[in-house]
């Protein structure tokens, strides 16, 4: 059947399964959106900017595991899609990005709203496209998806003309896509996999350090069987929080920067990192050359970029972590005697470990007069519905959510982790909760970042979005400002924001309900409300001023030179 | 350390600037790029010169594979490849300078393919070292505009790059 590119675009992502699209109209893409105005399979989400729309396709794609689609026109709207296509890229999220294009004719004359988007997120991409004729949608369509989802995943970005938006065509999906020169490696090689459970069953003091891979993955259920079968405890990056149970018994909880003490005593002291879908970042590792310095490194991932970039790597494996743990699995079972050895030989590792975790655990002095930012976290997670899902800001209240919520399962943790994008909070939390209306979703952010994107009130509420809003504020951007206090003499420059919000009315101007503790003893009531109400809300902390972050690794130190109170 | 690296790309929009701007991006040299098509419809080759130690050759090898619309790539730093270049060169030629030009165009085996009476152009090819010594001699005799190609690079042996 003949139809326009437009409608032939709507129909590719119907074929690829999209039942939600993030976009906002312009004059490049109104023809998509008038074939979208009968188009009924696909439901499509208006924000109130394009980086928020974008931001929502990739909340929605960490919550589901599918590939999130946002539209943009083109011009600005394309460039405003440029910090959420960022964000994603760098936490490796699976996105199509669908940007339109003045029309074949006149792109390299400097148009009206031309831009070239290509070019601009070329470096922050996994691919792009540009469809230059109506033959050529469906093929390109298929292949963005593919790329978008396989290997590690990425945003990838289509550039559609308008011209190919009304030009005529058949539209036929292709079954299948076959790109010579993209072939993800999916299987761990064999006889690397043998080699680095032998190098695990003959190590003494080994740590499963964990990424978001794992969750990218979907192999949180391979790593808890893995790590529980052979009692090796894990740390988490930031993205990897939720792929094992925060609550067993072998998690260290988070690494790094701002990670537990007994996380970071561990890498130090290890002789064998078995890293899963991690990337060895400077926010993990501190300063590279104490990092792990015991330690031989196993390292899992599925992108080969990733290995040998940071550290050195005595075992690498590529390969897709789910299925390359399975094989560990079967293999440590074939190896039943050598496995219990094993085990009964790590006991004086999980004192030591025991010992670091008693001496200085996550913890914070608790107050009856002014709100502890950790103590609303805490009480959010007591008192949360347990398949929750969190997205958070960047800065203080994601460090406090990832020290204090104890995360167990994987796509209940949307945060900006790479790029460490303020203003993601909301609008992810708006995607996510597109993609389950049933759920819970709670999004923490602070005072600063809530209002880089707090249009996107207007958008919960026309589309009856619950999203839960917490925001824990302190009236300063608290990260900077603890930096400036630790770091530069308490000279708090351009941190403090002056103006106090009345974040109660602000809700109210969207049609939403606002609640505010002020007291310690007003945060559980607060929270209690807050969850009651049907529609989004947004919930107030004000909370102690000048709360810290800790325990900290300053920026370029050691992993083991942690400051714990300051 | 110096690399000759070939990359087999797919002739699609835009690859060039996939290649450079991963170089830029990631804070890689080029000493020297060049790219043409194929005798296989829709790949192109490039031909890239860089330098780093073993872990940025590494990453450099890595992150190219990585782009989508390459195909392979080979390094050919263990003088496994035979690499040319060709240059231009247009040299003064007056009075006496006229016969030396020849003599020194005669010795490295290259051509003259414009004349008048006040210069020379010339055809060089060879490897990039034989390029380098050719245009020593002719700088002093004044050299007035210089176009090298930037190397290609063949593998030795009957096996073509497919193996």
């Amino acid at each position: 059947m003949k139809m326009n590119g437009a409608r032939i675009m709507l129909e590719c992502l119907k074929k690829e399964g999209v039942d939600t699209v993030f976009g906002y109209p312009g004059g490049t893409v109104i023809n998509i959106y008038d074939e979208l105005f009968s188009f009924k399979e696909i439901r499509h989400i208006l924000p109130r900017h394009e980086q928020a729309g974008t931001h929502a396709a990739d909340g929605y794609a960490r919550a589901t595991g599918k590939v999130g689609v946002a539209i943009a026109t083109s011009g600005p709207g394309a460039t405003n899609t440029v910090t959420a296509i960022a964000t994603a890229y760098m936490d490796s999220i699976p996105m199509v990005i669908v940007t339109g294009q003045v029309p074949t004719a006149l792109i390299g004359n400097d148009a009206f709203q031309e831009v070239d988007i290509i070019g601009i997120t070329r470096p922050c991409t996994k691919h792009s496209f540009l469809i230059r004729d109506v033959k050529d949608i469906a093929t390109i369509m298929k292949k963005a998806f593919y790329i978008a989802r396989t290997g590690r995943p990425g945003p990838v970005l289509v550039d559609f003309p308008k011209d190919i938006q009304v030009a005529m065509g058949e539209f036929s999906y292709p079954d299948s896509v076959e790109i010579r020169s993209y072939k993800p490696t999916v299987e761990g090689h064999p006889r690397q996999v043998e080699k680095a459970c032998k190098m695990i069953l003959e190590a003494r003091r080994p740590v499963l350090y964990v990424g978001g891979g794992v969750v990218l993955g979907d192999a949180s259920e391979q790593l808890t069987v893995l790590a529980r079968k052979l009692g090796v405890p894990v740390t988490t990056t930031l993205m990897g929080l939720g792929s094992f149970p925060g609550d067993d018994p072998l998690s260290l909880g988070m690494l790094g920067m701002h990670g537990a003490y007994c996380a970071n005593m561990a890498m130090t002291h290890s002789d064998l990192i078995i890293a899963v879908g991690s990337r060895f970042d400077d926010r993990v590792t501190g300063k590279l050359a104490t990092f792990a310095p015991h330690a031989k490194i196993i390292h899992v991932d599925v992108d080969p970029t990733s290995i040998k970039k940071n550290v050195r790597v005595d075992l690498p494996i590529v390969g897709d972590v789910k299925d390359v743990l399975a094989q560990m699995i079967k293999f440590t079972e074939k190896m039943m005697d050598k496995t219990a050895e094993f085990v009964a030989a790590m006991e004086p590792w999980h004192q030591e470990i025991s010992a670091w975790k008693d001496k200085h655990p996550i913890s914070y002095k608790s107050s009856t007069t002014t709100i502890k930012p950790q103590f609303v976290i805490q009480k959010l997670r007591e008192l949360c519905d347990e398949n929750a899902i969190i997205s958070t800001d960047v800065g203080q209240h994601q460090m406090w959510t990832a020290q204090f919520f104890k995360f167990n399962s994987p796509r209940t943790l949307l945060t900006s982790g790479g790029l460490g994008t303020m203003g993601y909070g909301l609008p992810a939390a708006m995607g996510a909760q597109a993609a389950f209306p049933g759920r819970q979703v709670i999004t923490i952010c602070g005072d600063g970042g809530v209002q880089m994107n707090i249009q996107e009130m207007a958008t919960l509420v026309q589309n009856r979005l619950p999203v839960k809003i917490v925001i824990l504020n302190n009236n300063f951007l608290g990260m900077v400002r603890q930096w400036q206090e630790l770091f530069f003499d308490k000279r708090y420059s351009q941190t403090c924001m002056e103006l106090p919000i009345d974040y109660i009315k602000l809700a109210d101007a969207y049609g939403a309900k606002g609640f505010l503790a002020t007291k310690p003893d007003e945060v559980e009531k607060v929270i209690k409300q807050g969850f009651a109400e049907k529609g989004p809300v947004i919930m107030e902390f004000k909370i102690a001023r000048e709360e810290k972050v800790l325990p900290m690794v300053p920026a370029g130190a050691s992993l083991n030179e942690m400051v714990l109170n300051a | 350390m110096q690399h000759t690296i070939s990359v087999m790309v797919e002739n699609e929009f835009g690859v060039l600037s996939r290649v450079a701007s991963l170089f830029s991006g990631r804070g890689f040299n080029i000493d020297s790029l060049s790219v043409a098509p194929t005798n296989e419809e829709g790949l192109s080759r490039m031909t890239i010169v860089t330098r780093g130690d073993d872990k940025i050759l590494e990453q450099i090898n890595k992150q190219l594979n990585k782009l989508i619309d390459v195909l392979k790539v080979i390094d050919f730093t263990d003088g496994s490849g035979i690499e040319r270049e060709m240059a231009l060169i247009k040299v003064t030629a007056e009075d006496e300078s006229r016969a030396e030009v020849l003599r020194i165009v005669d010795i490295f085996r290259a051509k003259i393919i414009d004349v008048t009476p006040k210069s020379y152009t010339i055809e060089a090819t060879g490897n990039p070292l034989k390029i380098d010594a050719i245009l020593d001699l002719l700088r002093p005799l004044g050299l007035k505009e210089l176009v090298r190609t930037g190397s290609v690079t063949i593998g030795r042996g009957a096996k073509g790059w497919k193996g």
